[in-house]
């Protein structure tokens, strides 16, 4: 138990994916001028990788190792991801609009994105369990959600700064992401895996 | 030829990539704490993304347009394959530091852009020298992003030191936090480099 603890932990916080593993930056600074918006998109991309990565073991670890197919990872995940996400927009618009409504457009923007095919190419790479595969997923993307919801209550106190017009918007988005990241740099050694 | 060369050198600084377009910013941080992984990273992207403009543009009668995203994708992901191969058979060393971010090159959104925006209504020469001109913005962007941040951060380039023994590298700079702030502020110096040239224009 203390193990699976450890690895969620070190997930969300001490290897943040965002921050210190630079997974899923264009979600970050494209969404994260808004705080509800980014709230919205960290639940929906930590319920994404949950289901899809799951699925992309079962299939790396049932199919492609038993067939010697393991060359073909980057094409079979990125094809399944993306045809995953798909199914699940259909699925969510027809049985439950009302969850549509409010989170149909982040599925679109994530169903090819470095997060998504980032944490399952990393589960199958460290040749983790299926019960430490879903843990560390899900660590990922509350990592996500924590990181793109602190960066936009950040950004939002931004607005009424008075930055050097060359720096505006991107410029210092990456400033202030680098100052969390710094900071996220605390609590590394917290924890040795 | 004028025409080729316009459409090649808008990648390079007024479109460029990372820091104009701001997409495909993973590897902008990941791999470019030193320049020798900045380099290799920013050619494998010159290379894949144009093979896969001009085979875009080569099918772009053949895809009915309600499944183009998934034939770009499958295309896209079949040359980064390739890229990846190559690289494990003749640079294990290079393969290894690059790690993950070599598989992630497929999902990069430039690339994706580059097909969906350029090369499916272009012919091939034309979308050969869009992918030419955006995948050499891409390298010449992690190569300088690389470099600033071998250079000051551990007074290294290319490996070679260059330093005085004496420099005190600031660790800050291969540290992830440093990368983010490092580009914060180059995005800015490139902002008034592309006003001035656009200025010089007018």
């Amino acid at each position: 138990m203390a193990e699976y603890l450890t690895l969620f932990i070190s997930a969300v916080i001490v290897n943040n994916f965002v921050l210190t593993r630079f997974l899923g930056l264009c979600i970050f600074f494209g969404v994260s001028k808004n705080l509800s918006a980014s709230l919205g998109m960290g639940m929906a991309v930590t319920a994404v990788i949950t289901l899809s990565s799951t699925l992309a073991w079962l299939v790396y670890n049932l199919v492609l190792v038993p067939l010697h197919l393991t060359f073909l990872t980057t094409v079979v995940f990125v094809v399944l991801i993306a045809s995953f996400v798909q199914l699940l927009e259909m699925v969510t618009k027809k049985f439950t609009p009302a969850l549509y409504n409010m989170w149909g457009i982040y599925l679109l923007l994530i169903a090819t994105n470095c997060v998504v095919l980032g944490v399952p190419l990393i589960n199958v790479e460290s040749n983790f369990s299926l019960a430490k595969s879903v843990v560390h997923t899900i660590g990922a993307g509350v990592g996500f959600a924590v990181a793109i919801t602190l960066m936009a209550s950040l950004r939002e106190k931004l607005i009424l700064a008075d930055v050097p017009k060359p720096l505006e918007g991107l410029g210092v988005a990456f400033i202030l992401a680098g100052m969390l990241a710094l900071s996220f740099l605390g609590f590394s050694g917290m924890i040795a895996i | 030829m004028k025409e080729l060369w316009d459409i090649y050198k808008k990648g390079l600084i007024l479109e460029n990539p990372i820091f104009v377009l701001a997409l495909s910013l993973c590897p902008a941080l990941a791999v470019t704490s030193s320049a020798i992984n900045a380099l290799t990273m920013g050619l494998t992207v010159l290379f894949v993304i144009t093979a896969n403009n001009t085979v875009v543009s080569l099918i772009r009668n053949l895809v009915n347009p309600k499944v183009r995203v998934p034939v770009y994708i499958v295309s896209i992901a079949t040359i980064v394959t390739v890229a990846q191969l190559v690289l494990q058979a003749y640079f294990p060393l290079l393969y290894k530091a690059l790690g993950i971010y070599l598989a992630l090159v497929v999902v990069f959104a430039i690339i994706l852009a580059r097909a969906e925006v350029f090369a499916s209504k272009n012919n091939v020469v034309r979308s050969f020298f869009d992918g030419f001109g955006m995948g050499s913005g891409f390298a010449i962007a992690m190569v300088i992003i690389g470099a600033c941040r071998e250079i000051i951060g551990s007074g290294t380039f290319f490996g070679l030191k260059i330093m005085p023994a004496s420099y005190n590298a600031p660790l800050l700079l291969i540290l992830p936090a440093g990368g983010f702030i490092l580009i914060g502020y180059l995005i800015g110096g490139w902002r008034m480099l592309a006003q001035y040239i656009e200025k010089s224009k007018a």
